[in-house]
C-alpha cells in the first residue's frame, strides 16, 4: 500500500502583478494510494493556490510534480489534461454542473471523453457512482432541481467516473450546511476506508480536517 | 476527441441560447437566399442579353470581302523594285460577292468534328416597294432547316409558319419593322426590286423579330433558291458560310485557320461582339460583390453570438478543462457550434434561394423586342448553388475561428478561484 501516487518537490510560486509577492516556498511533501489528507491554513496562506498546482492546472510554478512516477514538468496542454481526465477527481466549492445535461450525463462527461469504456458501459458505471453516493434516483433530472448537498454529491459522482487514483477537493463542504457537510465527510470517509481512494482536500474547516487520517498545516506558504 | 461527444457538447450549447442561434441562422440563410436569387437573376438576364446576339450570330462566319488587292502591279514591276511606290485612290476590281467553290468548302466544313454545323447564306440587297416608294432592305436567303437547327430561326417568327419559307416558292418572311411600313399581312404578296433594277412579287408567309428593332426595319429571310432566282444567279452561287463550333472558345483561332485553308474572309464571334463579353462580366461582378456582402454581414453576426455565448458559458467550459478536456477540444466545440450554425443557415439559404428563383421565374415579363421571353429570366446554374454553400461554411468557420481560439484559451484557475 505505501506506494507513492502524488510528490511535490520543492514547489514554489510567486505572484508577480503587481509586485513580486512569493505564495509558496519549497513545498515538499508526497500522498501515498489510499491516504485521506486535509491541507488546512489560514485564508490567504497558499493552500488552494498549491492544490491547483498539484492539479495540473497551473503550470506556473518552479520544482517538480510527480504523479503516479510520471514528472508533470514538461508535459502540454493537451497531456496534462489527458492526466486530470484520467488520474484526477475534482470536487470544488461551487459544483459546477452544466445545467445544459442530466446529472446522469453530467457524471459520464469525463468518462466518456476518456474514451477507455464504450458509451453504454460509462453510463453503466455513472449509475453504479450516483448508487455509492445514495442519488441514483435524481440521475434523469437537470441539475438545477436538485439541492445543494445533492449537487455536491452528484460532483462527487462526477469525479469517480474515470477511478482516479487521486480526487482532489478544493473547500468541497464549504458552501454546504452543518447537516449536508457531515453527509459530504461521510462519503469521503467511505471512499478512503472502503474503497482506499486516495483524497487532498483543502479546508479551513479544522473540525472537517481533525476527522481526515492525515493533516498538512500551511502558513505564510510553507508546510509546517 | 470522439465526435458524438463533440457533437453533443456543441449541441447543448447552441440549444441552451437557441434563440440567439436562431437569429445568427436566419443572417446566414437571408444572405445565402439573396446571393442565389442575385446571382441566378442576373446571369439569367445577362444570358437571355447576350442570347439576343449570340443565338442568331454564327461563331465564324466565312465571306468574299472586296478591296482592292494587296499585290499592285507597280511592285511587280522591276525597274521599281527598291523603291517606295504610294499609290492613292486604288479600287477593288470587279470581283463577285459569292464564295468561290462553296461546295468544296462546304464539304471540307461538314467533315471537320469540331463543327456543330454550317449554315449557307446569300445576303442580297433589295429594294421594298411601297407604293411609288422604295425602302431599302435586305434579304437573307438562308437554308431553312440548318438554319433552325443552328441559329433557333423559328423562335424569332412571331407570325405564320418558318417552315413555309421552305414550301412555298417565292416566299418572304418580313421583319417585323419592315411588314408594318409596308402593311404587309401574311397572305399579301409584296414587291421587290433587286438592285440590277428587276421587280419580283413575294409572297408574305411570317414575320420575323429580332429584338433589334433596327433590324427588323431591313431584314428579311427567303430560301436560298428564291434568292438565287431573285439575283439571276446559279445554284451555286453563296454570299455566306455561317459555321456553328462545339466550343466557342475556340473559334478565333479556328477563324485564323479557315482564313488560311479556304483563302476567304473568316470573322470570329469574339472580334465581331466584344462588347458583350465586357458587359456580362461587370454585372456578375457586381452580384458577386453584393452576394459575399450579405455574408459577410452574417458573419458578423455569428461572431457576435458566439463571444456573447463564451462570456456566459466561462464556467461551463472552465470545468471542462478542468475533467479533462484540452483546449484543443473546446476550441473543436466552439468550431461546431459556428460551423453547425452555418451548415443549417447555408441549406436552408440554397433551398429559400431556389424557391424564391423559380418565383421570380414565374413573374411576366413580356417587351415587344424580345419575343421568346414570357417571365423573368433565371439561371439555375449549381456553380452559384456550389458557390453559396462553401462561402457560408468558410464565412461561418472564420466567424467562429477567434471566438473559439479565446474559449480554447480560457485558464480555468481564474475562473473557478475568481468564485
Amino acid at each position: 500500500m505505501e506506494q507513492k501516487i502524488l510528490e511535490a518537490k520543492g514547489i514554489c510560486k510567486s505572484f508577480h502583478d503587481p509586485i513580486t509577492i512569493p505564495v509558496l516556498k519549497d513545498i515538499n511533501f508526497s500522498i501515498n494510494r489510499g491516504d485521506f489528507v486535509s491541507i488546512t491554513g489560514k485564508s490567504g496562506c497558499g493552500k488552494s493556490t498549491l492544490l491547483y498546482i498539484l492539479s495540473t492546472m497551473d503550470t506556473d510554478y518552479e520544482g517538480d510534480l510527480i504523479i503516479d512516477g510520471i514528472t508533470m514538468r514538461d508535459k502540454k496542454e493537451g497531456e496534462l489534461a489527458k492526466v486530470r481526465n484520467e488520474k484526477i477527481g475534482f470536487v470544488f466549492q461551487f459544483h459546477y454542473l452544466l445545467n445544459e445535461f442530466s446529472v446522469l450525463r453530467n457524471v459520464m462527461l469525463p468518462g466518456l471523453k476518456s474514451g477507455k469504456y464504450k458509451d453504454k458501459e460509462v453510463e453503466e458505471r455513472a449509475y453504479q457512482k450516483l448508487k455509492i453516493l445514495g442519488i441514483e434516483n435524481e440521475a434523469l433530472k437537470k441539475p438545477n432541481q436538485l439541492s445543494g448537498g445533492q449537487k455536491q454529491r452528484v460532483a462527487i459522482a462526477r469525479a469517480l467516473i474515470n477511478d482516479p487514483i487521486i480526487i482532489m477537493g478544493d473547500e468541497p463542504t464549504g458552501n454546504l450546511d452543518k447537516k449536508n457537510s457531515e453527509v459530504v465527510y461521510d462519503i469521503f470517509k467511505e471512499l478512503a476506508e472502503v474503497y482506499h481512494q486516495s483524497l487532498l482536500i483543502v479546508t479551513h474547516d479544522n473540525e472537517f480536517a481533525a476527522r481526515t487520517h492525515r493533516i498538512i498545516e500551511m502558513e505564510d506558504g510553507r508546510i509546517i | 476527441m470522439k465526435l458524438n461527444l463533440l457533437a453533443s457538447v456543441s449541441k447543448s450549447l447552441l440549444l441552451a441560447r437557441w434563440k440567439q442561434t436562431l437569429v445568427a441562422a436566419v443572417g446566414v440563410t437571408f444572405s445565402i437566399t439573396m446571393f442565389i436569387t442575385l446571382l441566378g437573376f442576373m446571369a439569367g438576364l445577362n444570358s437571355m442579353l447576350d442570347n439576343l446576339i449570340l443565338n442568331r450570330t454564327p461563331h465564324i462566319r466565312l465571306f468574299n470581302e472586296i478591296e482592292p488587292s494587296a499585290n499592285q502591279p507597280i511592285s511587280q514591276a522591276i525597274e521599281y523594285k527598291n523603291h517606295y511606290n504610294f499609290i492613292s485612290s486604288i479600287k477593288p476590281k470587279n470581283e463577285r460577292f459569292e464564295i468561290y467553290n462553296n461546295a468544296a468548302i462546304l464539304n471540307a466544313l461538314k467533315k471537320d468534328d469540331r463543327v456543330v454545323g454550317i449554315a449557307p447564306k446569300i445576303v442580297a440587297q433589295v429594294f421594298y416597294n411601297v407604293g411609288a416608294i422604295d425602302l431599302t432592305g435586305v434579304i437573307n436567303g438562308i437554308d431553312v432547316d440548318e438554319e433552325n437547327r443552328l441559329f433557333k430561326f423559328s423562335d424569332y417568327v412571331t407570325g405564320g409558319q418558318y417552315i413555309d419559307l421552305k414550301n412555298i416558292p417565292n416566299s418572304i418572311i418580313l421583319g417585323k419593322g419592315a411588314a408594318e411600313k409596308m402593311m404587309a399581312n401574311i397572305g399579301d404578296v409584296i414587291q421587290v426590286t433587286t438592285i440590277k433594277g428587276e421587280r419580283i412579287p413575294l409572297k408574305v408567309v411570317g414575320y420575323f423579330q429580332s429584338g433589334l428593332q433596327e433590324l427588323d426595319k431591313v431584314q428579311s429571310y427567303a430560301s436560298i433558291s428564291t434568292t438565287q432566282k431573285l439575283l439571276g444567279e446559279s445554284n451555286s452561287y453563296i454570299t455566306d458560310l455561317q459555321v456553328r463550333l462545339k466550343d466557342i472558345n475556340l473559334a478565333p483561332s479556328i477563324a485564323i485557320e479557315y482564313r488560311q485553308l479556304f483563302d476567304v474572309e473568316a470573322e470570329d464571334i469574339q472580334t465581331a461582339n466584344s462588347q458583350f463579353e465586357t458587359g456580362s462580366s461587370i454585372r456578375t461582378l457586381i452580384s458577386y460583390a453584393v452576394g459575399i456582402t450579405l455574408l459577410i454581414v452574417a458573419g458578423f453576426g455569428i461572431y457576435n453570438i458566439l463571444n456573447m455565448m463564451i462570456y456566459e458559458k466561462m464556467d461551463s467550459i472552465a470545468i471542462l478543462k478542468a475533467t479533462g478536456f484540452s483546449g484543443s477540444d473546446v476550441n473543436k466545440i466552439f468550431i461546431a457550434i459556428a460551423l453547425s450554425i452555418g451548415i443549417f443557415g447555408g441549406l436552408l439559404g440554397l433551398l429559400f434561394g431556389f424557391g424564391l428563383s423559380a418565383l421570380i421565374d414565374q413573374v411576366p415579363f413580356n417587351t415587344a423586342s424580345l419575343p421568346t421571353i414570357r417571365t423573368y429570366p433565371i439561371d439555375y446554374n449549381p456553380k452559384f448553388y456550389i458557390i453559396g454553400g462553401i462561402f457560408s461554411i468558410v464565412t461561418t468557420y472564420l466567424a467562429g475561428y477567434f471566438p473559439s481560439r479565446k474559449a480554447s484559451k480560457i485558464d480555468p484557475v481564474i475562473i473557478i478561484r475568481g468564485k
